[in-house]
């Protein structure tokens, strides 16, 4: 229920145009008219909120200003502080992440042999995995192929792809699916076993395969499941706060920090996984986020430091529809699925404003543009929201879709009071996906020797917007490729001296670049208290 | 000025706005959370939390980060609860009814209380998944328990000492992995791409100049 009237009067004006809107197929924009909507509206064009980094290896780049400050932040312990000569730990394969990256790495890199160790600052399968709610993208029907995925999300993001990274993930996807399948994740299927697939924003063929709208946390589960089968250890409530290296500059273990005691310790390994996902909890441009409370670009910051570069870490994605009311579900997502299975974009007057799957750049300049300078939004407690016109679900596919495909989402408003089967709801764009980070070969290594990185956390697989369900299936595709490939060379490797000596580097450039910031990187956790005169 | 409540947090009082989640609230009142708060959307179970509402005999559960904070609220968190989680190899097990024997005996101890049911902070009927897969009916209790987060309210709340999450859990696994229809086309697409079959037209894609991909991409045809 809604209480507020102009909330209520708009909505009567949706009603109203429900019937004739159900009708409408609204053109998709030409390449030009993207072009131009991108330019003005996109948050990634604003230039007041990137800055040029004066140091490290991307030196001269653009990032936005939140994420500068801590590239060029203050490491939180000098190398006096840490004694590198006993560790705590020694393995063959760190990975720090626990997420479905870190997670699929290191059921890789256990099945290839080797001694495998998973450390996460917070529980493993607290990640942007487990929120992942649409589904995960792969060419497996007749009518579809690898070349066709290849081809929607080498256009849908901006021509800008590695390519060679592109063809892996296009050309595993089936794998990937498969291998999820034999774990024991659940497929919507049809009594044949005929995947259930639909349309994403961008998708020229209906690809997504999903498990109702709980598929990152259906993959998420089991992951974990899976890894604890196994016996991965897995230290949790411990981040990284720093990578070491050994004399010949190959990466060589972690320095970690137990996020409740502040106890430091030391991990030796032969190979690295950074699998440390994105930054939705910086809030870029003030914008809230569909993220999960640890990412805070962790993996960014401490590989950028060790010296790897980092590829269109300008670019972040925007979720079109994160929820705009009520107050208690700001920022969270709502699923594209909920657009692929039929409800529309309308706005304050009841009127179809775009084609409701176009790409998420797309809609989420279209959303504001509709919010700002076309002043057809509905004012909300945070700013002005577009409805998403929920209960067409249900008159173009039979009542009991809603619970049956979204229940996820039917919840989260429920919870709130708002029946999305007969209710429209609020949304505006949120902060959901980082589409830079770390370069990597096609064998999932950084610049930096024996340093792997998996996930979110990688740029270059989605060029400079990611379509929906292309993430679930590239921390599976790369996080399976990083635990092979990192394995595998970890037999190979003899670990030499470990030094922290590239921080005493990293210093020396900060001063001469000038840099004195006191910010402490990595960020570790947002700080969402309200705390006043503490110590 | 918004409208402030009154809410005890382990037993020590705050303001707080009205309109703020319990999580929020914490954080409002000073709380740097570490435990207990993972993606603060309902999906992970980061946040099981127990309160009562001052006058009201009724122990509630929920999640903190989706519940908003009510007047005379007496709050704490369970951040983690010790569940059984048994170790098995999925390659190994079968959908039979004795694998529950064998890893979770302690399910057919349940004494039909329901307190699992009445904790739930999805709103399952938690008690009817654990029937089902006491009976091996791995299919009915994968679908029933779907929306499970893990949170272990349940199991906190039961007597019989069930871990019903991880007994959920086992049964979706067996019930994807065994029970659920094969999917024959996947099985020919990745044998299509193990022959080879799509590597001369995607190697021909990467070699395209931009300007021709943009002429694909843009009138590629789009399926209705």
């Amino acid at each position: 229920m809604y209480f507020d009237p102009i909330m209520q009067e708009s909505i009567k004006k949706v009603e109203a145009a429900r019937e004739a809107n159900i009708r409408m197929d609204p053109r998709r924009m030409t390449a030009e008219e993207k072009d131009v909507l991108l330019k003005t509206y996109h948050p990634d064009y604003k230039t007041a909120e990137f800055t040029e980094l004066k140091m490290g290896p991307n030196k001269g780049g653009k990032v936005p200003v939140e994420l500068a400050e801590l590239l060029q932040g203050n490491p939180r312990i000098t190398p006096e502080q840490v004694d590198l000569t006993k560790p705590d730990y020694d393995v063959d394969v760190l990975i720090i992440g626990g997420g479905g990256a870190g997670a699929s790495a290191a059921i890789e890199a256990h099945q290839n042999g080797a001694n495998v160790m998973i450390v996460t600052k917070l529980r493993i399968g607290d990640a942007n995995t487990m929120m992942a709610e649409g589904g995960i993208q792969a060419a497996d029907k007749p009518g579809d192929s690898p070349a066709q995925h290849y081809l929607d999300a080498f256009g849908g993001g901006h021509f800008a792809a590695q390519k060679d990274l592109l063809y892996k993930l296009v050309n595993d996807a089936p794998e990937a699916i498969r291998w999820l399948s034999e774990l024991g994740v659940e497929f919507d299927k049809a009594p044949d076993g005929t995947m259930i697939t639909t349309h994403g924003g961008g998708t020229s063929r209906k690809r997504m395969h999903a498990a109702k709208d709980y598929s990152g946390a259906e993959i998420m589960r089991t992951l974990r499941d899976e890894v604890l089968n196994r016996q991965i250890p897995v230290v949790d409530f411990t981040s990284v706060i720093e990578l070491i290296k050994d004399e010949s500059g190959c990466c060589a273990g972690a320095v970690l920090q137990n996020m409740e005691t502040k106890e430091l310790l030391v991990a030796k390994a032969k190979t690295v996984i950074m699998a440390t996902g994105g930054a939705g909890r910086l809030h870029y441009q003030g914008f809230p986020t569909s993220n999960h409370y640890g990412a805070t670009a962790d993996g960014l910051v401490l590989a950028y430091r060790a010296g790897a570069r980092l590829l269109y870490p300008e670019t972040l994605q925007y979720h079109p529809t994160g929820a705009a009311f009520p107050a208690q579900i700001y920022g969270a997502l709502v699923t594209e699925k909920v657009r692929s299975v039929g409800a529309m974009l309308v706005n304050a007057n009841g009127e179809v404003f775009m084609n409701p799957l176009e790409t998420r750049d797309v809609s989420a300049a279209s959303i504001i543009r509709e919010c700002t300078d076309r002043g057809n939004g509905v004012p909300t407690p945070e700013g002005f929201g577009i409805w998403l016109d929920t209960p067409m679900i249900e008159i173009k596919n039979g009542t009991g879709t809603i619970e049956k495909r979204i229940p996820a989402m039917m919840r989260m408003f429920a919870k709130h009071g708002i029946d999305i089967r007969k209710e429209p709801i609020l949304i505006y764009p949120t902060l959901h996906y980082q589409n830079g980070g770390l370069k990597i070969t096609d064998d999932g290594q950084t610049d930096i020797e024996n340093l792997y990185a998996a996930g979110e956390v990688v740029g270059g697989i989605h060029g400079r917007n990611r379509l929906m369900g292309n993430s679930l299936l590239d921390i599976i595709v790369f996080g399976r490729n990083a635990g092979r490939h990192a394995s595998q060379k970890a037999k190979e490797v003899s670990v030499g001296q470990l030094t922290l000596d590239h921080l005493n580097a990293f210093n020396q450039e900060r001063a001469n670049a000038g840099i004195t910031t006191d910010t402490l990187s990595p960020r570790l956790l947002p700080d969402y208290t309200r705390r006043r005169n503490t110590l | 000025m918004e409208n402030l409540v009154t809410v005890y947090f382990f037993g020590k009082k705050y303001q707080v706005p009205e309109s703020l989640t319990i999580m929020e609230a914490m954080e409002y009142a000073g709380y740097q959370l570490v435990r207990g708060c993972g993606c603060r959307n309902g999906f992970c179970g980061a946040c099981a939390t127990i309160y009562r509402i001052a006058g009201d005999r009724t122990l509630k559960t929920c999640l903190a980060c989706s519940t908003k904070v009510e007047d005379n609220m007496y709050v704490a968190t369970l951040p983690f609860f010790p569940l059984v989680k048994a170790v098995y190899d999925i390659e190994k097990v079968k959908p039979t009814e004795q694998i529950m024997m064998q890893l979770y005996p302690e399910i057919y101890a349940c004494i039909g209380c329901n307190a699992c049911t009445n904790a739930c902070t999805q709103g399952l009927n938690v008690m009817q998944y654990i029937a089902y897969a006491q009976r091996g009916e791995y299919e009915k209790c994968a679908e029933e328990s779907f929306d499970c987060v893990m949170c272990g309210v349940c199991s906190a709340r039961c007597p019989a000492e069930i871990s019903h999450p991880q007994v959920a859990m086992l049964a979706r696994r067996l019930n994807g992995k065994y029970l659920a229809p094969h999917c024959d086309h996947l099985d020919e697409r990745i044998a299509e791409i193990n022959g080879g079959k799509y590597e001369l037209l995607l190697e021909d894609l990467m070699g395209k100049p931009i300007s021709e991909m943009q002429e694909l991409y843009n009138n590629r045809e789009i399926e209705k």
